[in-house]
């Protein structure tokens, strides 16, 4: 087995560089003509042309007896793309939706392909052996001829992507703005349903029909959630299908029984995952730690305004208080404000002496803030949205925590610098 | 009423337009003067936005014909803008506000082409305008609804049309930064540009516009503000469903008739 990997990772073997060239190649076009099947919104239509090239694949085969690489992407090409008028046919004729639409001519579309196949496989024709291969894909047959074509096709797509990156971008935004400059939005539109299915067909001697459309649009939405430049995102889509492709090779070649499709599948899938958990900013991992972070924020805030409430009462904020104190003026859970009361020691905010808490001047301060940041926010919601007195605290208690010092300059500036709040509380200057 | 204006920059002749035969604007005819400010008013479902998307190409018109600057539309694009509703995109498309301005410059760049320099000072300059310069590489899902109508605002100006329509700019927008659309409209306007605006709120129009288009599923009324925007006018257009109007649309459509012989 590792003897096995270290000749697969030497690329000695001329087949094996080949074989891996290729999945990679086909792999990494598919997720980036997918990228705009996504923003575009057309996941399920990739799935059914997906199938629908399946018919064609047999029918091709019916028709010349060979499986030379040319005539199958020519009649994988025609079915898949019948497919798509049939469905735009329904959609505009009929009143049926799109998605039933899709549905429809994905099972016939397959239904026929199926039927072909399972004939083809009992008519005792030699040459067929191997067909069945378009199901699940097959990562080893892409030497000689096969590599040639699909990977000339997969360059030709890129190409195309490139030069035309600004329109495809336009009409996946502002589809009637494009319209409206004058861009021969159908040509474009034409060009690039084209360009998914001829992915679609380059990508299933790699993936197989079934499982086509995840090569489509999995690497897209996970290339999502890394960035929001759609170059960067067509960038990390194509590198996350280029890893699968060259996994989906990788498990070819130490198993040659083994699909290559559902492994491609299958890694990719793994790298969404980790996408969807880990990405920054908006995986949920990363959200996750942004509410704790604010749920911290809130508890501290909180505390260093009981303390300067305590402090309000006392007539002095600078006296040392006891813990009980504490969560006497506030109901804090005892474990949080224990947690609490130590993070603002160390950031610097308390001090703490023989059990007691103390103010630091930066602890005042910041307590002082939220504390009249709450008032303000009542004294607003009082005067500007005529709300009763005893509803406005709820509110204030979020909001405090969230304005910005520009915001409340404004809200001063609006309320006319204020006193008092509306519970006739002085507010702090 | 309508008034027709002097050397007219748009001329809409007996123009109907119909959603799957149902028709929703019914023999429009109308004119608008240069280097005005015009206000599209009427009660929901009245083909407000129907009508200028008519007048854009966008809804096919089955009958009639639009003029703009005396010429059909495909001859005259660059000189037009068209601002559609906030709504009608998704802003969670992977882009900057600096990307959706550029746009403004497409029609301009033509096919396959990159934008040059120029086109990207132009797009600060607009973003100046409308006061979203700090806002240049801020991804747009990130903008509040006043943001990014202002966006779009700057998109259309970076088209350097003549004449501009734009699809209720002033919804979902606080006050603030309608004083402020408004102000960009009325230097448009001082610099000899028309701009046509999907207006809602009655209450503003003739604070904002010159002229006025009164439309419930036909033409109330077209003209200058003082001669057309009155009380009886208004009556005509927001007072009842036109019923006998809806009902013989419904007919058309159900019997897949078409709305004109032909």
């Amino acid at each position: 087995m590792l003897q096995n990997l270290l000749d697969f990772l030497s690329f000695q073997d001329i087949n094996v560089r080949y074989v891996t060239f290729g999945s990679v190649l086909l792999a990494a076009c598919s997720a980036v003509v997918g990228c705009f099947t996504f923003l575009k919104k057309k996941a399920l239509v990739g799935d059914a042309v997906a199938h629908s090239v399946l018919p064609g694949v047999c029918l091709a085969f019916l028709a010349t007896g060979t499986k030379n690489p040319v005539f199958l992407v020519v009649g994988a090409f025609l079915t898949g793309w019948i497919s798509l008028i049939v469905i735009d046919w329904i959609t505009a004729n009929t009143k049926l939706k799109e998605d039933t639409a899709i549905g429809l001519v994905l099972s016939v579309f397959f239904g026929i392909g199926i039927l072909l196949l399972t004939a083809i496989q009992h008519s005792g024709n030699a040459s067929q052996a191997g067909l069945d291969s378009f199901l699940f894909g097959k990562a080893a047959a892409l030497v000689g001829n096969d590599l040639i074509v699909f990977s000339t096709l997969a360059v030709v797509l890129l190409a195309v992507i490139f030069l035309f990156f600004k329109e495809f971008t336009l009409i996946s935004f502002d589809l009637n703005f494009a319209k409206v400059i004058g861009y021969p939005v159908r040509k474009l539109e034409l060009l690039l349903t084209t360009l998914t299915v001829l992915a679609v067909v380059v990508g299933i001697q790699a993936v197989g029909v079934v499982l086509m459309a995840a090569m489509l649009i999995t690497p897209a939405t996970a290339a999502r959630f890394w960035t929001d430049k759609l170059p960067v995102m067509v960038l990390i889509a194509a590198l996350m299908g280029a890893f699968s492709g060259f996994m989906g090779a990788l498990v070819s070649y130490l198993s040659p029984s083994m699909p290559t499709g559902p492994w491609v599948v299958l890694v990719l899938s793994i790298v969404a995952l980790f996408s969807f958990m880990f990405a920054p900013k908006k995986g949920i991992l990363a959200r996750m730690m942004l509410q704790r972070s604010n749920q911290r924020k809130i508890c501290d805030e909180n505390i260093l305004k009981a303390m300067y409430q305590i402090g309000e009462t006392d007539k002095d904020f600078f006296a040392e208080r006891k813990f009980e104190l504490i969560q006497e003026k506030r109901l804090f859970q005892t474990k949080y404000l224990k947690k609490g009361l130590n993070r603002l020691k160390r950031e610097g905010y308390l001090q703490k002496k023989n059990n007691f808490w103390k103010f630091t001047k930066e602890g005042f301060e910041k307590g002082k803030r939220v504390t009249k940041l709450h008032r303000l926010w009542e004294l607003y919601l009082t005067e500007y949205l005529r709300i009763a007195i005893d509803h406005v605290h709820d509110d204030a208690e979020t909001m405090e925590h969230i304005i910005t010092p520009e915001i409340e300059e404004r809200l001063e500036q609006r309320l006319h610098y204020p006193t008092v709040d509306p519970h006739n509380t002085q507010i702090p200057k | 009423m309508i008034i027709h204006a002097k050397n007219p920059v748009l001329e809409v002749h007996d123009l109907t337009v119909s959603y799957n035969r149902k028709p929703v604007l019914w023999g429009i005819d109308l004119t608008l003067p240069k280097g005005a400010l015009v206000g599209i008013v009427g009660p929901n479902g009245a083909g407000k936005s129907t009508l200028i998307k008519a007048i854009m190409g966008l809804i096919p018109q089955s009958s009639g014909f639009v003029k703009l600057f005396d010429q059909p539309l495909n001859k005259v694009r660059d000189q037009i803008s068209y601002v559609p509703q906030r709504e009608s995109v998704d802003w969670d498309f992977p882009a900057s506000v600096f990307d959706i301005v550029m746009m403004g410059r497409y029609g301009k760049l033509g096919i396959l082409k990159r934008p040059r320099q120029s086109d990207e000072d132009i797009v600060i300059d607009c973003l100046r305008k409308v006061r979203m310069e700090g806002f240049k590489d801020r991804q747009i899902s990130q903008l509040s609804g006043g943001q990014q109508q202002r966006v779009f605002l700057a998109r259309a100006l970076a088209q350097k049309a003549d004449l501009y329509f734009m699809d209720e700019p002033f919804a979902g927008v606080d006050m603030t930064t309608e004083q402020a659309i408004i102000e960009i409209l009325r230097e448009m306007r001082a610099e000899g540009k028309t701009v046509v605006v999907v207006h809602h709120d009655l209450q503003s129009v003739p604070n904002y516009f010159d002229w006025v288009i009164l439309l419930n599923m036909r033409l109330v009324a077209c003209g200058e503000t003082e001669k057309v925007f009155t009380q009886e006018l208004l009556q005509e257009t927001y007072g009842g469903k036109l019923t006998l109007l809806v009902e013989v649309g419904d007919l058309l459509k159900k019997s897949e008739h078409p709305s004109r012989e032909s």
